[in-house]
């Protein structure tokens, strides 16, 4: 008997799954209660003066521990700094529709922050247009309580 | 809308990656060879040394392997752990043994639970034997075999057979 | 500083999916191929070095099987990183610099994405919190970068085109590749966006594969190689991960790991670079200055086969491989991981 690689080898269905409870920690916590509770997005001012939004732990220039203390408010509008249309949405994407994924720089914010638009066609997408968001329901905390942007008008 | 809740200090993220999953071939060849009935290891060339399931390429040496070995499906234990955790969806009553089979003439060890056996009598060197489903519910799986049980013979010495086995090594 | 060359680099046929092989049984005849090609057995090496992933290949640990491709007995020396193997070969080669016993080492990849969605797979590289809840596919990711090339007025759609084009008519050439051709670029830019700008054509190939090369020092890379490549540079640096804290017309990292590999302003024949979409071979000829003498992709880039996990040690092997053969004196070799070009290593390899 020979042992050979002439035959295709077998194949099977094989899912990977992990349940991931992520900790927060306060500052990523308190965005997201922001959102969560009072439909108020946050941005995070670092030494410099600058606000980045989604907000970060480290200073990036100094390096320092930044602190709840420092978030401000940004938003709830911001302008698209980039974008691109998906005519067939993915598995586990915000919508089921054919939608933009947009770099979104929130009103006050001088960083931008991954989210999806819901223009309906993408002749309603350009950069420097004006959004903003779509707040689900019901809202558990998390990025996803904002299901969408959509066109300021 | 969102009432007065706990601030969040956590997000729940959970991933499912589905894989249409191939198996390569040294284990296609034992799950085909298994659906008959059969087990199959491969041989070295360099040291003589089987290995189940088959691989392409020597372990030890690289060689490639292409004899094909077919092995009874009695062997030895090699050494066992008694299981005291039941998993999501176990059907056995705890503690059981599973245990590291070395099967006549092979020169790796499978992994295989044992029944008919009480935990205190599980000992390395036991001699075992396979009890297989009903043939008409053999699929590409070891799970034809449903485990290993002691045949009533003596014991092996499994540490010289152990010993004969690393002898063989390529050094 | 020690003297540390390439003098070998094998890899399997780029194929859109491996139908008979696992990972181990892969990477076991591109390992035997490198090392008969030099008359070196695997007891000849002394450190080893892979790069693969875990969530490409489907389970945990999947490295460790690998390992059985390799003969390791007596137990070897041996490491692996959970990404691109370019990464791996870097640890070798500083390992290489440090300790004089290491004269020969062997760094492989391998991956099989063909078994998942590589295009969702690759989202687990963002950030758990903010991003990859959204499932920003890698596609759409590569788009937002090409969308602030086209804004800034840096490129259009057709240099894109043109990019893939080049890659293709380069392939030609190559025995391995999965895919080569010369399209006409109107004819490219009529077919639909998959995420927009991007087409079908800007994007790479979903292949399955595996690739191996061989380092070795001074004296002992003389005697097993009649031209080795000397890594005369090689560096890497890392951008920050969030798409919107970075200017995606640049990719600084590759800059700086350019700068510091000394592949600036520097004359080179050839340039592999690892440029999984098309904008982003844009990119990088900018941040690495590469100029119109030097032949790009001469293999046929990542657009003839994306053997992931292995494409960017595949830049440095093609790299070498023709140094090796007296076809470049001089060549640039780059490799990248994490979205829109965050991280990238440069290396500089030369022929004597």
């Amino acid at each position: 008997m020979e042992l050979n690689d002439h035959e295709e080898a077998l194949r099977g269905d094989h899912v990977l799954q992990y349940p991931y409870r992520r900790a927060t920690g306060p500052i990523l916590g308190r965005f997201f209660t922001e959102i969560r509770d009072h439909g108020r997005l946050l941005g995070m001012k670092t030494a410099a003066g600058k606000v980045l939004c989604p907000p970060v732990e480290v200073d990036p220039d100094t390096l320092e521990d930044l602190s709840v203390d420092d978030l401000v408010e940004v938003g709830p509008a911001g302008c698209v700094t980039s974008w691109t249309w998906l005519r067939e949405p993915r598995p586990g994407n915000p919508l089921e529709r054919p939608f933009a994924w947009a770099l979104i720089r929130l009103d006050g914010a001088d960083s931008a922050l991954l989210h999806a638009v819901d223009a309906g066609s993408e002749s309603a997408m350009r950069t420097g247009m004006r959004v903003v968001p779509r707040f689900c329901d019901e809202r558990s905390g998390g990025i996803r309580d904002i299901a969408c942007f959509v066109p300021e008008d | 809308m969102a009432d007065a809740q706990k601030p969040v200090t956590y997000i729940k993220t959970p991933i499912a990656i589905h894989y249409d999953y191939s198996i390569g071939t040294g284990s296609s060849t034992f799950m085909r060879a298994i659906r008959e009935g059969r087990i199959l290891g491969s041989r070295c060339p360099d040291t003589g040394k089987v290995y189940v399931p088959p691989r392409l390429s020597s372990v030890e040496t690289a060689s490639p392997m292409s004899e094909l070995v077919e092995l009874p499906d009695r062997g030895v234990v090699y050494t066992y752990c008694i299981v005291n955790i039941k998993f999501y969806d176990q059907v056995l009553e705890i503690p059981y043994a599973y245990a590291y089979i070395v099967l006549d003439g092979a020169d790796s060890a499978i992994m295989h639970l044992i029944q008919e056996c009480s935990v205190e009598e599980m000992r390395p060197g036991m001699r075992v034997q396979a009890v297989w489903k009903d043939p008409s519910e053999w699929t590409e799986s070891l799970e034809n075999i449903r485990y290993f049980k002691p045949t009533g013979e003596a014991d092996l010495p499994i540490d010289t057979i152990m010993n004969q086995i690393r002898k063989k090594s390529y050094a | 500083m020690r003297e540390v060359a390439i003098i070998a680099f094998g890899q399997t046929p780029n194929r859109r999916k491996e139908l008979h092989r696992n990972d181990a049984e892969m990477v076991a005849p591109v390992v035997a191929e490198v090392l008969k090609g030099v008359g070196l057995s695997r007891r000849d090496v002394d450190f080893t070095c892979s790069g693969s992933s875990d969530f490409l290949a489907g389970y945990s640990f999947s490295w460790v099987m690998a390992i059985d491709a390799l003969g390791a007995w007596p137990p070897i020396q041996e490491s692996h990183v959970e990404g691109e193997a370019a990464w791996a070969l870097y640890e070798a080669w500083v390992k290489m610099l440090c300790q004089e016993e290491i004269e020969v080492a062997l760094v492989y990849g391998f991956g099989r994405q063909s078994m998942s969605s590589p295009r969702e797979v690759m989202v687990l590289m963002n950030d758990p919190y903010l991003e990859t809840p959204l499932w920003p596919d890698t596609i759409s990711q590569a788009a937002l970068q090409a969308r602030a090339l086209l804004d800034a007025g840096l490129c259009t759609e057709r240099d894109f085109a043109e990019i893939a084009v080049r890659n293709l008519r380069h392939a030609e050439s190559n025995p391995l590749a999965q895919l080569s051709g010369r399209p006409d670029p109107d004819a490219l830019l009529e077919t639909p966006t998959i995420a927009s700008p991007l087409r079908k054509h800007d994007c790479p190939p979903i292949t399955d594969g595996a690739c191996a090369v061989l380092l070795a020092a001074g004296d002992r890379a003389r005697e097993l190689c009649n031209r080795p490549a000397w890594i005369r540079g090689l560096a890497h640096r890392i951008d920050v991960q969030a798409l919107g804290r970075r200017d995606l017309t640049h990719s600084h990292s590759a800059r700086l790991a350019a700068e510091a590999a000394g592949a600036i302003g520097t004359r080179v024949d050839i340039a592999e670079l690892h440029a999984p979409f098309t904008p982003q071979d844009w990119i990088l000829q900018r941040e690495l200055e590469i100029t119109e003498g030097t032949v790009i992709n001469p293999s046929g880039g990542i657009h003839q086969g994306n053997p992931m996990m292995g494409a960017g040690l595949v830049r440095f092997g093609e790299v070498a491989a023709r140094i090796i053969r007296g076809e470049a004196d001089r060549g640039v070799a780059h490799a990248t991981q994490g979205p829109c070009l965050q991280q990238n290593m440069v290396g500089v390899l030369e022929g004597e």
